[in-house]
């Protein structure tokens, strides 16, 4: 048990045993450990951007959701509303429609009337001069000339 | 352990000379005079092997290493390195990575590997040396047990320090931490505080070193002690391989807690000299 050369040489050794850990042992450990822990960072901080960019895109499709649902009812409404408009002035046209149909025939029946009663007056007329040229020519007579009269009336 | 002992039995050895040649190192003199140029060949190569096995595993896990999905390997050798690392940032704040931190990684694989030698049974590694090298060939396999392999280490972590404070403080600033602290700066006080200091600095290696050191040293003659039961017979073999595999599973704890030990000690002391009064 005696201190000698071996001592010396355990030191060199260790020396050259330090060295060669500190320049080739530690630091690609340490790269690797270090970068490994920055990815798991990286990568916990990114599941939590996509949890939160989750979050704000289901609350984003709610509200175009709604607002879809909001739209379509508005355009039902109007629709109905359109459609009920429609029928509507369909009715009113329809209406106007008749009556002016309905005034047209009247006029028309009145036309035909009228023409008819300027027909049947023309004749009264004729019948009327030829009745006082037959009076004239026969002389007066009372009795025949209410005949006549009556004859007349008659085929008026 | 214990059970191997049977073919060293036949050398007829007496316990003192069983124990003598498994606690005497294959030293081999560097000149004539030898003395203090003597090298301890089995701690040398066993310590280099050990630290070339287990720092180059850990190399080739690093060389590799992915930031994605790690192998099962890397996931242990991370899982390692991450022991260490959260060790040395609740001790030291400064920057760990440039050279603290890998070294308390060095430390503590090299000497939790030295340490577990002392796992390898005692009379294992006598055959297999006696095997190679003849009957009297010495080998001791735990380079931990070995006071200047503790020592070197503990003086290379104590010339670190010195670095260290000298790096951080200056040279004046280190001096002046020398005569005043921790007691205070008036001149009364400055040989106490010397006095203090000089004490800190010569125990801490001593410490260091000692601890390990004695701790595998008691390990291996207790191993020793239960493998030399074995030659009084059957009952001594069976209670000497009992008693040697508790041993054995208790030492686990010892080696790596000694190596974990090591390793926190050399990273406080590295902290402190980063520290000023």
């Amino acid at each position: 048990m005696n201190i000698n050369f071996t001592l010396i040489a355990q030191a060199i050794a260790f020396a050259v045993l330090i060295w060669f850990t500190v320049k080739f042992v530690w630091p690609p450990l340490l790269k690797a450990i270090e970068t490994r822990q920055k990815e798991i960072a990286d990568g916990l901080a990114a599941a939590q951007e996509g949890r939160s960019a989750l979050e704000v895109a289901a609350k984003k499709s709610e509200v175009t959701l709604a607002e879809a649902k909001q739209k379509a009812s508005e355009i039902i409404a109007q629709a109905e509303k359109r459609g009920t408009q429609i029928v509507e002035e369909a009715k009113g046209n329809a209406k106007v429609e008749g009556d002016r149909i309905l005034a047209g025939a009247k006029s028309e029946i009145d036309q035909e009337v009228n023409r008819a009663k300027e027909g049947l007056r023309a004749q009264v007329s004729a019948l009327a001069i030829a009745g006082a040229e037959k009076i004239l020519r026969k002389e007066i007579d009372a009795k025949a000339h209410s005949e006549m009269l009556s004859k007349l009336a008659a085929e008026l | 352990m214990a059970t191997e002992h049977a073919d060293n039995a036949q050398h007829a050895l007496t316990p003192s000379a069983y124990i003598e040649h498994h606690l005497s190192f294959n030293a081999q003199p560097l000149t004539e005079s030898a003395g203090f140029w003597t090298l301890h060949v089995d701690t040398f190569v066993m310590s280099v092997a050990l630290g070339l096995i287990v720092m180059g595993l850990i190399w080739m896990v690093a060389r590799k290493a992915t930031a994605g999905v790690p192998t099962k390997t890397q996931a242990f050798v991370e899982l390692v390195f991450s022991f260490i690392d959260d060790q040395v940032k609740n001790i030291f704040h400064g920057n760990r990575h440039s050279f603290i931190a890998p070294t308390a990684l060095t430390v503590f694989l090299w000497v939790f590997a030295m340490n577990s030698m002392d796992f390898l049974p005692v009379d294992w590694v006598a055959g297999i040396v006696s095997f190679f090298g003849g009957e009297h060939a010495k080998w001791r396999a735990v380079p931990t047990s070995d006071i200047n392999t503790t020592f070197a280490l503990a003086l290379s972590v104590w010339i670190l320090m010195i670095f260290f404070a000298i790096k951080v403080k200056g040279f004046g600033g280190w001096i002046h931490e020398l005569f005043c602290a921790p007691f205070g700066t008036k001149i009364w006080v400055w040989p106490a505080n010397f006095m203090f200091n000089l004490i800190e600095y010569v125990s801490k290696p001593l410490s260091h070193s000692l601890r390990l050191f004695g701790n595998m040293y008691a390990g291996e003659v207790i191993f020793l002690l239960l493998g030399m039961w074995a030659a009084t017979g059957l009952t001594g073999t069976i209670a000497g391989a009992i008693l040697g595999a508790g041993w054995s599973i208790f030492h686990i704890l010892i080696v790596a807690l000694q190596a974990f030990i090591f390793m926190m000690l050399t990273v406080v002391y590295l902290a402190m000299a980063h520290e000023g009064h």
